[in-house]
């Protein structure tokens, strides 16, 4: 990975790549509570079928997953457990954080227990807005991140803000 | 003489040592050569078995569970401590979120609890609408439990059905309240709105709908003999057992103890209104309680039906004041919600939010037996199990 990390990539080479990486990630479900039952329904019922967008949502474990979809709601318990499945995800890596509970703390915003925002944590790349977000918009922050990885530079990763769902219209 | 003597303990004690040294030999050998070493298995926090964020510790000897230890509190969010400070309007926004698979009959003890300090009553409307919707929300949970049980067991297909079919019950509970998962829609004194035009007749045919999925899953999951074969004889609960352990629900009513607070509480909804039928089934093993959820599910269809037909004309909210402060007082109502006994202890002194509320979940309960239930199983059978118990992580932690 030297070339990419010098900067020095072809630009067509790196076209090429980002888009055969757009079309194949292969999604961890990290379900935790309410969200993860619309993220089942994004990911598993027939209605809204994630997999026609390129994305795969059965990997065995982490270590074969190319996004991992936080959803729900992040006990401080639970925070080792969630950092260490993503530092067993191979680079690049991206991150969903999908509902209010997962962004901010959501309806617990006041409790003892609650970590208030997975993005203290691990860096985000997609906000998923809702309590809990409908399938749809999980579609959509699915689209938005592919949008991302095509118009990435590999060097320059981790720059810039992130996306919020409905913040924006898609390119 | 006294020497002779001493010899011959020495050789009588020289031979049981080189007995006791052979035997060692004999059982090191055994040991290495046909015993396993005990072994920790750790299931979770995260498990798609274990149907959100449960751990389980299981001690291993070979294929068979010694001990399984249960490890809770990944999703506790303080509950009872945030309704503290939520005025009591607010607290069903949150109780909603217990469990989240059939919301709406989390938030109907509280209110009536509520109700009960407050002495109103909500008019009969209300109540069955009210009924409608809890028999509904627990269609939706149990639906997702009928095929959730035949993906652990390795039947993938179940639970797309299950899915595509689950979303016409949320879409109707959605046109209703405005929300697929969390309706927050009970007020102290009644319901938030009416039902909309032509919701009637559009539940009604789900409800077709739902009845023809339970025949599928009849078909698909419980007429396989490989679900049987998993199924049947794994995880016998005796009924005695059961209700020591405090089960409640369809995993009591598996193990053919006939109890339904439906039917036997005092509940100010409208089930008593209604003519249907609480299912038991004598064996008490997964099977049963797979059999027992399904038949409820289809029998949930038919009581909604029954409502639709005799819904009472009037008015959907009572009387109430604009601020909510209910007076000072105690008051437990329970339920029996789609995964068992829920009840709201709920003690006010007489402000805007309550004093202090406790709050009795069925998963907590259901769980509790699992150590008991897990020991000297094969580790397969740990799936068939937690799967048929049926717990929401969220029930059990709070």
């Amino acid at each position: 990975m030297g070339l990419v990390d010098s900067g020095k990539m072809p630009k067509s080479l790196t076209k090429l790549l980002n888009i055969s990486r757009k079309y194949s990630l292969w999604v961890y479900q990290w379900g935790l509570a309410c969200c993860a039952l619309e993220m089942g329904a994004a990911f598993g019922s027939p209605r809204y079928d994630v997999m026609r967008l390129g994305v795969i949502p059965f990997p065995a474990s982490p270590r074969q997953a190319d996004l991992v979809v936080i959803s729900g709601t992040v006990t401080d318990k639970m925070v080792p457990a969630i950092l260490r499945l993503y530092e067993q995800m191979p680079d690049p890596k991206y991150v969903i954080s999908m509902g209010s509970c997962a962004n901010c703390g959501g309806p617990y915003w006041d409790s003892y227990s609650v970590t208030k925002g997975i993005d203290q944590v691990i860096p985000v790349d997609v906000y998923v807005p809702g309590c809990p977000p409908r399938p749809e918009a999980l579609l959509e922050g699915i689209v938005l991140l592919q949008e991302m990885i095509h118009n990435e530079d590999p060097a320059e990763r981790w720059k810039g803000d992130p996306i919020v769902v409905g913040g924006g219209e898609i390119s | 003489m006294t020497t002779d003597h001493i010899t011959a303990e020495l050789d009588i004690n020289d031979n049981e040592q080189l007995r006791y040294i052979a035997a060692q030999a004999v059982d090191a050998r055994v040991n290495v050569e046909l015993e396993t070493e005990g072994m920790t298995l750790n299931i979770g926090p995260q498990h798609p078995a274990t149907h959100g964020t449960l751990r389980i510790v299981a001690k291993l000897d070979g294929e068979q569970v010694i001990k399984a230890e249960p490890i809770m509190g990944y999703m506790h969010r303080g509950y009872e401590k945030l309704t503290e400070v939520r005025t009591y309007p607010q607290v069903t926004t949150l109780v909603n979120r217990i469990d989240w698979v059939g919301s709406f009959a989390n938030e109907v003890p509280f209110i009536l609890a509520a109700e009960d300090l407050m002495e109103v009553e909500a008019p009969p409307r209300a109540q069955w609408i009210r009924t409608a919707l809890f028999e509904m929300g627990r269609i939706a949970n149990i639906m997702l439990f009928l095929g959730d049980m035949a993906v652990q067991l390795g039947g993938v297909t179940a639970v797309f059905y299950a899915f595509r079919d689950r979303e016409f019950v949320l879409n109707q509970i959605e046109s209703v309240t405005g929300g697929r998962f969390h309706p927050n829609f009970n007020r102290i004194g009644g319901i938030k709105d009416d039902l909309p035009a032509g919701w009637i007749a559009e539940t009604k045919s789900v409800m077709q709908k739902v009845r023809d999925f339970c025949d599928e899953m009849e078909d698909l999951v419980v007429g396989n003999e490989i679900f049987q074969l998993r199924c049947r004889g794994v995880g016998v609960i005796p009924a005695e057992v059961g209700k020591a352990y405090g089960l409640s629900g369809a995993n009591l009513r598996a193990s053919g103890v006939d109890w339904d607070l439906r039917r036997d509480g005092d509940s100010r909804l409208a089930w008593k209104d209604l003519d249907w039928k609480v299912w038991t089934h004598p064996d008490g093993d997964s099977f049963a309680r797979y059999w027992v959820r399904l038949q409820e599910t289809r029998e949930a269809t038919y009581m909604v039906e029954q409502i639709l037909d005799g819904l009472p004309t009037g008015p959907i909210m009572a009387k109430v004041p604009r601020i909510i402060k209910v007076p000072a007082g105690e008051s437990y109502v329970q339920t029996e919600n789609p995964l068992g006994v829920m009840g709201y202890y709920v003690i006010s002194k007489g402000e805007l939010t309550p004093f202090r509320v406790k709050i009795r979940t069925a998963s907590f309960s259901n769980m509790s037996i699992a150590p008991w239930l897990l020991e000297g199983v094969y580790v397969p059978d740990i799936a068939t199990i937690l799967a048929s118990l049926y717990f929401i992580l969220g029930d059990i932690d709070r």
